[in-house]
């Protein structure tokens, strides 16, 4: 089977290249506020994709119709719709994960990637590709929120997947992993400052691994310049 | 008419048909979703009534059994709502949800449950917003410290036990939180009072509060 090279490309896009959490760095509200723990990170992070996915396939299923000068507000509206719907979705069937979430997830309205997808993506291209765009974008902040969100757990609070049953019923007690015993919690990685300070390795990591693929091609040199220069546009 | 009228006209119309769209949508949700919402918020209810109240001690409904709001002559303590548990219709225990609101860092909502002869059944916080790490310990799920509320009394109105131990009291606060554990401890002691002065009148109130039947 022949991947598409334009799917390709997207997924290259999304995941990586483009990744919504760590170049164009949107959304960044909920992606410091949420990623205390694994769980969290997992919940808003595929409560973003749902929406994602959602909205860039509406969006780009009603381009014909919708003119230029209103496009921004009918954009927000779809968006909102889709958020009330998942925060109700999610109220219904998670509960416990929906308290613990909950202020956090009105708050995906604000996610500018959501829009950004929209404007810069689905308003001109078909649904097929437009969902899949959603998805990539939707998976690469997902990624960084979970990345993330380990690294804060582990240091803050020795473990992983603390409060898994919060996102998938009493039987995912026992995926909660005790990685060392803490005396009193890691303040420092719990609460935001420890966010924005993984954030800042994370990105820098990134930048470390591009710049040695950039050295295995030297030929490439030139294009990798660019390639830094536009991600600051975008 | 301007030559703009049109398209203002147009796009009006095109924006208000979303809006009608995307309403409609939510409404649909909401109305296949409530129930479900409506049905966990009463078992997650009943799970922390359980918590606090023992089954044994009452045979009646506790979360169709309260009173809303009711009037008492401490104006300072902020009470939601009271459950009330009967054993064959005779009072036993209530469990009192209120507001603690001088917590580091604003309320801290509390399910206070106590025994018809003034000592606690227990205790447990419904939400706060305090400090990760540190007073978050009064959640269950992080420390067991509101447990050692459980069987306590106030003896006499000079009972100076109900503090935290570093005010000369019996309970434990916490290494770096002594607000915290010092706001519940006295919303605690402030409801056993209030719960003592009142109890004819919490008991023989007539059920105001509504899960619909």
């Amino acid at each position: 089977m022949k991947i598409n090279p334009e799917y390709k490309e997207l997924a290259w896009q999304g995941l990586w290249k483009n990744n919504p959490g760590m170049v164009q760095l949107l959304g960044l509200c909920p992606l410091l506020a949420v990623t205390s723990t694994v769980v969290n990170a997992l919940g808003l992070g595929i409560a973003t994709m749902f929406v994602l996915i959602c909205s860039n396939a509406t969006v780009s299923a009603i381009r014909q119709w919708v003119p230029k000068e209103i496009r921004i507000p009918i954009f927000v509206l779809i968006i909102a719709t889709f958020v009330t719907c998942v925060q109700l979705l999610m109220n219904a069937f998670t509960y416990d994960l929906y308290q613990s979430l909950g202020i956090f997830l009105p708050l995906i309205v604000t996610n500018c990637a959501i829009i950004g997808r929209a404007e810069a993506y689905a308003s001109k291209n078909p649904i097929k590709q437009s969902s899949f765009d959603g998805l990539m974008m939707g998976l690469g902040f997902l990624a960084v929120l979970v990345v993330l969100g380990a690294i804060r757990e582990v240091l803050g609070q020795g473990t992983l997947f603390d409060g898994a049953n919060l996102l998938l019923g009493q039987w995912a007690t026992g995926f909660r992993v005790e990685i060392y015993q803490l005396d009193s919690q890691f303040l420092l990685m719990i609460l935001p400052p420890g966010a924005f300070i993984a954030m800042g390795f994370l990105i820098a990591g990134k930048n470390v691994i591009d710049h040695k693929i950039a050295q295995a091609k030297p030929k490439k040199l030139e294009q990798a310049i660019e390639r830094v220069r536009v991600n600051f546009e975008n | 008419m301007s030559e703009l009228t049109p398209a203002i006209s147009k796009n009006s119309k095109i924006l208000a048909l979303f809006a009608v769209a995307c309403t409609a949508t939510v409404a649909l949700v909401q109305l296949l979703t409530e129930d479900r919402i409506e049905f966990q918020s009463q078992q997650q209810l009943i799970q922390q009534l359980n918590q606090v109240i023992q089954k044994d001690s009452h045979d009646n409904e506790m979360f169709r059994d309260c009173i809303i709001a009711p009037t008492g002559n401490d104006t300072e303590l902020l009470i939601d709502v009271i459950y009330r548990a009967r054993l064959n219709n005779m009072p036993t225990a209530a469990a009192i949800k209120t507001v603690a609101p001088d917590g580091y860092s604003g309320n801290i909502e509390l399910l206070i449950a106590l025994n018809i002869d003034g000592s606690v059944s227990g205790v447990r916080t419904l939400l706060h917003k305090e400090t990760p790490g540190l007073g978050d310990k009064i959640e269950l799920r992080k420390s067991d410290w509101i447990t050692t509320f459980a069987g306590k009394k106030v003896l006499d109105k000079n009972d100076n036990r109900w503090a935290v131990k570093k005010d000369g009291g019996m309970f434990d606060q916490f290494t770096g939180a002594t607000i915290t554990p010092r706001a519940v401890v006295k919303t605690v002691r402030k409801t056993i009072d209030y719960f003592q002065a009142n109890q004819k009148v919490i008991f023989n109130a007539a059920s105001n509060c509504g899960v619909e039947q």
